[in-house]
């Protein structure tokens, strides 16, 4: 036996199985990183029972009677438990979400599990989406509008859900005048502002000018009075009803139905009920603008700014990065300084981000920003108007980050054309323009479309970089809008990354916040998962087809 | 149709030289030479653009190293009465206006650039008084005290107004005397005022004065006003302060006026505490210069912590009190300065930051920056003897008297006087503290504090961070890379190398935030499992692949070759788990349940969440993709015929394994290792998330850091454009290039020469 596992150790077969093993580690822990994302990103939006139970914190003390969705327990020792009454070596203890912070100032608080005593799931247990303060949890007793109770006590959850949406169809109009309306307003009171200030420094002010400008402004100035009037009566109509509720421990609390996002008895909701609530949450958390210090709600602008940066960045590295490779494999004499320059490329791919986001940030932001302000838009200095960072700065840091990834992609592909294609379409009588034009690019536009995606992918992702260049926590307006010139490159803007960043570092209620930043998180790894997936398969055929051509 | 006609009517032949055809060939032509040249316009700009980014950092950087620069804009006799002697010299703001004061009590304001009169003021000294002393407190509130010959001293603040009429600036000098107009007695007894010192912070003022006699008079006054009335009711403390010696030359109340400086003619300093301003208190005398020689000048550097010390040799020290173990503070030199020709006349600190100009008697001019320790500028400006400087707030201009009554003024370009080869990368001994350290800290909300631009402790968090990292990321990614190439099925290679690949693609704010808000508190909760895990998991591989050793052939063979991996992933996951598992159990049994604290009660170390471990986990998880991808390659690409040559000869496959691929594969190991390195010292996000961002410098894995990147990315958007700080973070950026550059290019270099071995074995 000894002999035969000396023999074995000699063979070196342990050793293979340990390296068996690191590839084993590795793809778990990549399956198992995507899963724990995938799992609490996803788990976010089903609506949990809510448990009512007494709570004593200490043995033979007076209990207090708690509501709240439990979302997390674990064990942990005596001593790291705080030493509670409670015997045993271990100390099981579960997180509680029990809402009502503008009540009880915490919304969420680790209790013990040894002190839950009576739990119960009534199902008349209800959960109130706020505006702001967060959830609310307690009972349903009353409603009111203006001042009168209207209900009656068999269809008061009917009435109630009714109510909410009435209110919200409100809130929607509400909205809508607010940003589009008077924004559209606001954004050309600006306009003028700018006009009149470029006018005095032009030394055209003359009392003519000024005329047209004032009348202009009177017009708008009307609009905008029509607008607060309209604003006004939507708001009477929308603080008008409020419900009365008491929480678990007996509380009465009256809550303007202009608070109310939603309102759910989970309870006493089936699977099906709970898969359409689901899916409603799912959709407002891809489509709705974040609440409550991003925290709640949806992060529809995030995505936004995340596409719309990458569209520009995209727009902006495919050309000078197909131009450079095409420079480099096809125009320039191959030798020492070609080769130069391909390791510089090479390396310039592994310089970090952040470098990149220190240049964009010293060289586009504050001197190329600040040299088209000076030039193009001396009206609204001193404050910048390009020179500050924004959507075109981070879009261009961004290509310059990415570019060594399409120019090495490019040239890939162009290094694969079979050298009989080129020579074949030279000897028929074509250009080297033509011949690159009419055969060789064509054959390399999967090769620049893996490259893209893969910058693409890359842009995605990066945070660094754009945190000094352009990207903020909360942007007041999109950088796409119905106010022309409709695309406002000098926008600041939100990014998926960012708020991850953000929201699960830089917020005030960390805990609230976090089943938030696991489903941002899945959404970007999901994004750029595909994206580079169908790189590889592109990259792949790519492969297989040139293969061919050489072969044939 | 006949074949000849067919010929003749060739579209080929028979337009070949026609006009259209022509035409187009050189239509042609111009498109193929315009394509040439703009894909060459293109394609070089593109490149310059990307290698611009090295230059540019350094454009930025540079300017922090230049030594500064002086401009004589003026020169013109003393405004006023040139004939009598100047008593002190102040400057506004803007450096447009500024004061003289003389002997006969005349206070001149003047143009600074041409030396024409803007305001004269007549002090009105009583014509049987002298001035005998004179003393300028603090720049905000610009006080100046007047000794006179009685032993009062006349006490006035001046001020500047600024307003725009026809958007020019106009600025309006004027004097006003916050504690009445009449002198404020000093010296009881009547003595003339030798020396003086004021402090005013709009709310107190402390005057000291050194008579004839072996004291000095301190006297503080504080202003409160009443709550009825507007009133302004003024209080008076005072107190004689005995000293043993009679030749003070000079005296020195600090800006918070609590300290006090004293300077005799023999070089002692003494050192007195006045918070208590009736019983002020001697807590040291010391020599502060050789025998024979005297001290000349004695300056507060900017923040009153400071007394910079020049004498006649030219020499001039920086002095500040250090605490030491029993919390006392005693006066020590801090650091010398290079020497000036000859004795040091004046002293002018700026007002804003740790530098200061000082003149000599041979006409010498020096800049210095303490923190730095570094002599900016050192220039002869004249031949006669200097006698007085005045600095401009803004430390951007100075008035320079000579013993020739003429007025020299002087632009300043002196940006970043605060950075040295030493200040950034050596130990420096800063103000308040008991010793030299590496110490970054670049801000503060108090406007005289001391930067502290050490980049080492930063440089030290990113190696550390890396360290760790590639401690976690080197031998899974080798070994698995190992085996993926060489050993497993090829099936299952299709899978499994796009899998760890798509890794490199997850963005590292995702696992800087999982290792931040995830496993951050998952470690310290099984700090034990975490130690278990690493034996655990290695000894459960070996102990399957025993068993399946022992297993009868014909299950064995039901598992084709090159599966192991697929077979020891619920090994693996068993070991974790039962490692977590096992975690409470052990921490209950041995560390009193809880091993953070139990590490820093019996063993002295400090235990932070978000710590080095978390980092090397998280950015080798960023890192493992990199190197493995790279590693994997290499393998790989290793000829065959070497194996299979090895593998015939009669060599186990992990023989061939070790001897002949790993061998002929190490350079492209060592390159996978570089670049992952590289991209380990450059990541951000992660340490950004996953640590507590503090610049200690220990290796400690339970301790967190500061890293390069991650405090480029914290501090960059809050710097003002150009200032030092800014560009400091600009040459951490560059740092940071030149490091990952660096790494690359040998990766680079080494993977060549590789390739070109293996094309020619």
């Amino acid at each position: 036996m000894n002999k035969h596992i000396k023999h074995w150790f000699d063979t070196g077969m342990p050793f293979v199985w340990l390296n068996a093993g690191a590839v084993s580690v590795s793809v778990i822990m990549v399956v198992g990183l995507i899963a724990l994302i995938a799992v609490r990103g996803l788990g976010h939006f089903w609506p949990s029972n809510i448990a009512v139970f007494d709570y004593y914190a200490e043995p033979n003390t007076s209990a207090e009677r708690l509501m709240g969705e439990i979302v997390d327990e674990e064990t942990v020792s005596r001593s790291r438990a705080g030493n509670p009454g409670y015997q045993g070596e271990t100390i099981k203890r579960n997180l509680i979400k029990s809402g009502n912070r503008d009540i009880s100032g915490l919304d969420f608080s680790w209790i013990l599990d040894a002190g839950i005593k009576n739990i119960s799931y009534p199902d008349d247990a209800v959960v109130v989406e706020r505006r702001e303060w967060g959830n609310f949890y307690g009972f349903l007793t009353g409603l009111e509008k203006d001042g009168q109770k209207i209900s009656n006590n068999d269809r008061l959850w009917e009435t109630f859900q009714e109510e909410i949406e009435r209110n919200n169809k409100v809130f929607k109009e509400i909205r809508h005048v607010e940003k589009d309306l008077i924004g559209a307003i606001n954004y050309k009171m600006e306009r003028l502002r700018l006009k009149e200030r470029s006018l005095e420094l032009e030394g055209e002010k003359t009392p003519e000018n000024l005329q047209i400008i004032n009348q202009q402004r009177e017009e708008l100035q009307r609009e905008y009075d029509s607008y607060t009037t309209q604003l006004e009566k939507l708001y009477s109509k929308f603080n008008s009803s409020s419900f009365n509720a008491i929480t678990a421990d007996g509380k009465k609390i009256t809550v303007s139905l202009s608070k109310v996002v939603r309102a759910y008895q989970p309870n006493a909701m089936g699977t099906l009920d709970k898969t359409l609530f689901y899916c409603e949450k799912f959709w407002e958390f891809l489509t709705d603008d974040p609440r409550e210090a991003n925290t709640e709600g949806g992060i529809f602008p995030a995505i936004f700014g995340t596409v719309l940066m990458v569209i520009i960045m995209a727009v902006m590295v495919t050309p000078f990065g197909v131009i450079a490779a095409v420079y480099l494999r096809e125009y320039a004499t191959q030798g020492p300084f070609t080769r130069l320059v391909r390791i510089a490329v090479n390396n310039l791919a592994g310089v970090p981000s952040v470098v990149y986001g220190v240049f964009g940030l010293g060289f586009f932001v504050y001197f190329l920003g600040g040299s088209i302000d000076q030039l193009f838009f001396p009206e609204s200095l001193p404050a910048p108007t390009f020179g500050t960072p924004g959507l075109l700065w981070a879009s261009l840091t961004l290509a310059i980050l990415t570019v060594p990834v399409v120019i090495v992609a490019t040239e890939e592909g162009l290094s694969r054309v079979p050298r009989a294609i080129r020579e074949g379409s030279l000897a028929l009588g074509a250009t080297k323009a033509e011949t690159m034009w009419r055969t060789v690019l064509p054959m390399t536009a999967s090769a620049m479309i893996t490259g893209l995606i893969l910058a693409v992918a890359r842009a995605a992702g990066e945070v660094a970089p754009l945190m000094l260049v352009g990207v903020v926590k909360l942007a007041p307006s999109l950088a796409l809008d119905g106010n022309a010139p409709f695309l406002h490159l000098d926008r600041k803007f939100m990014h998926l990354g960012f708020h991850i960043y953000d929201v699960g570092f830089q917020s005030p209620n960390v805990e609230a916040a976090r089943p938030l930043v696991y489903a941002t998180a899945l959404l970007l790894v999901v994004l750029i998962i595909i994206l580079n997936l169908t790189a590889i398969r592109i990259r792949n055929s790519l492969r297989e087809k040139y293969r061919a051509a050489e072969q044939s | 149709m006949n074949t000849n006609e067919a010929v003749a009517d060739s579209p080929l032949l028979h337009d070949f030289n026609s006009q259209t055809a022509k035409k187009y060939r050189k239509w042609r032509h111009i498109k193929d030479v315009a394509t040439r040249h703009l894909m060459a316009f293109g394609g070089v700009s593109v490149i310059i653009a990307i290698v611009l980014i090295a230059f540019y950092l350094l454009y930025v950087v540079i300017p922090m190293f230049k030594s500064a620069e002086i401009e004589s804009i003026a020169s013109y006799s003393l405004p006023g009465n040139a004939n009598t002697k100047s008593l002190m010299y102040a400057m506004e703001e803007q450096r447009e206006v500024a004061l003289r004061i003389d002997e006969q009590g005349k206070a001149v304001f003047f143009a600074t650039v041409t030396g024409e009169i803007r305001k004269s003021i007549d002090l009105n000294i009583p014509l049987d008084l002298s001035i005998t002393a004179v003393a300028a407190g603090d720049q905000t509130e610009k006080m100046i005290g007047l000794g006179l010959s009685d032993g009062s001293v006349l006490f006035f603040q001046h001020n500047y107004d600024v307003s725009y009429p026809d958007d020019v600036r106009l600025i309006t000098p004027f004097i006003s005397f916050p504690f009445g107009e009449t002198p404020i007695q000093l010296n009881k007894a009547g003595e003339s005022i030798k020396q003086l010192s004021v402090q005013y912070d709009g709310e107190q003022a402390t005057l000291v004065a050194h008579g004839s006699r072996a004291q000095i008079n301190l006297v503080s006054l504080i202003k409160e006003e009443s709550m009825l009335s507007d009133e302004i009711k003024i209080s008076r403390e005072e107190s004689v302060i005995p000293v043993d010696t009679g030749d003070i030359v000079e005296l020195r109340i600090d800006i918070e006026q609590r300290e006090m400086y004293v300077a005799d003619k023999l070089g002692n300093i003494y050192f007195y505490n006045i918070s208590n301003k009736t019983e002020p208190r001697l807590i040291q005398k010391v020599r502060a210069v050789e025998d024979d020689i005297t001290i000349t000048a004695v300056e507060f550097l900017a923040g009153g912590i400071s007394i910079l010390v020049g004498d006649t040799t030219g020499q001039i020290a920086q002095w500040f009190p250090v605490r030491d173990d029993e919390n006392n503070y005693t006066l020590q030199k801090i650091r010398t300065f290079n020497k000036q020709k000859s004795s040091i006349t004046e002293i002018a600190p700026e007002h804003s930051r740790k530098g200061f100009v000082a003149i000599d008697e041979s006409g010498e001019m020096g800049i210095y920056h303490t923190t730095a320790h570094r002599t900016v500028l050192l220039e002869q400006i004249d031949d006669h003897v200097l006698n007085a400087i005045v600095l401009s707030p803004r430390a951007n201009a100075a008035l320079i008297e000579n013993d020739k009554a003429q007025l020299q003024f002087w632009h300043f370009h002196n940006e970043h006087p605060e950075i040295s080869w030493q200040s950034i990368w050596g130990k420096v001994w800063y103000e308040s503290r008991d010793k030299p350290e590496y110490v970054w800290q670049s801000s503060s909300a108090s406007s005289d504090f001391e930067p502290k631009f050490s980049l080492t402790p930063l440089a030290f968090g990113t190696f550390k961070a890396a360290f760790y990292a590639m401690m976690f990321a080197i031998p899974l990614a080798i070994l698995g890379a190992m085996y993926t190439a060489y050993f497993m099925a090829p099936k299952m290679r299709q899978v499994v190398k796009p899998t760890i690949e798509i890794m490199e693609a997850l963005p590292t704010v995702i696992l800087g935030f999982l290792a931040g808000l995830w496993l951050a508190p998952f470690v310290e909760l099984h700090l034990p499992g975490m130690f278990i895990m690493i034996f655990c998991v290695p000894l459960s591989i070996v102990f399957a692949a025993a068993v399946w050793e022992f297993i009868p052939d014909n299950i064995k063979h039901k598992v084709p070759e090159g599966w192991e991996a697929a077979l020891l992933i619920p090994v693996v996951i068993i070991a974790v788990c039962f490692s977590v598992l096992i975690s409470q159990p052990v921490e209950n049994l041995l560390f009193g349940g809880n091993l953070p604290l139990w590490l820093s009660q019996e063993l002295g170390i400090t235990y932070d969440q978000r710590n080095s471990m978390v980092v090397g986990f998280a950015m080798g998880f960023a890192v493992i993709p990199t190197i493995f991808s790279i590693s994997e390659d290499a393998v790989y690409s290793v000829p065959k015929h070497l194996t299979t040559g090895s593998l015939a000869l009669g060599a186990t496959p992990w023989q061939t394994m070790m001897r002949v691929v790993l061998l002929t594969a190490s350079p492209g190991i060592f390159s996978a290792i570089m670049i992952g390195l590289g991209r380990a010292v450059g990541e951000t996000m992660i340490v950004v998330m996953a640590t507590g961002n503090t610049a200690i410098m220990d290796m400690s894995i339970f301790e967190g850091f500061r890293a390069l990147s991650a405090n480029i990315a914290v501090e960059m958007p809050e710097t003002e454009v150009n200032s030092t700080h800014y560009r400091i973070l600009f040459l951490g950026a560059l740092v940071l290039f030149a490091v990952t550059f660096l790494f690359n290019t040998i990766a680079e270099v080494v993977r060549q020469r590789l390739r070109t071995k293996y094309s020619s074995l």
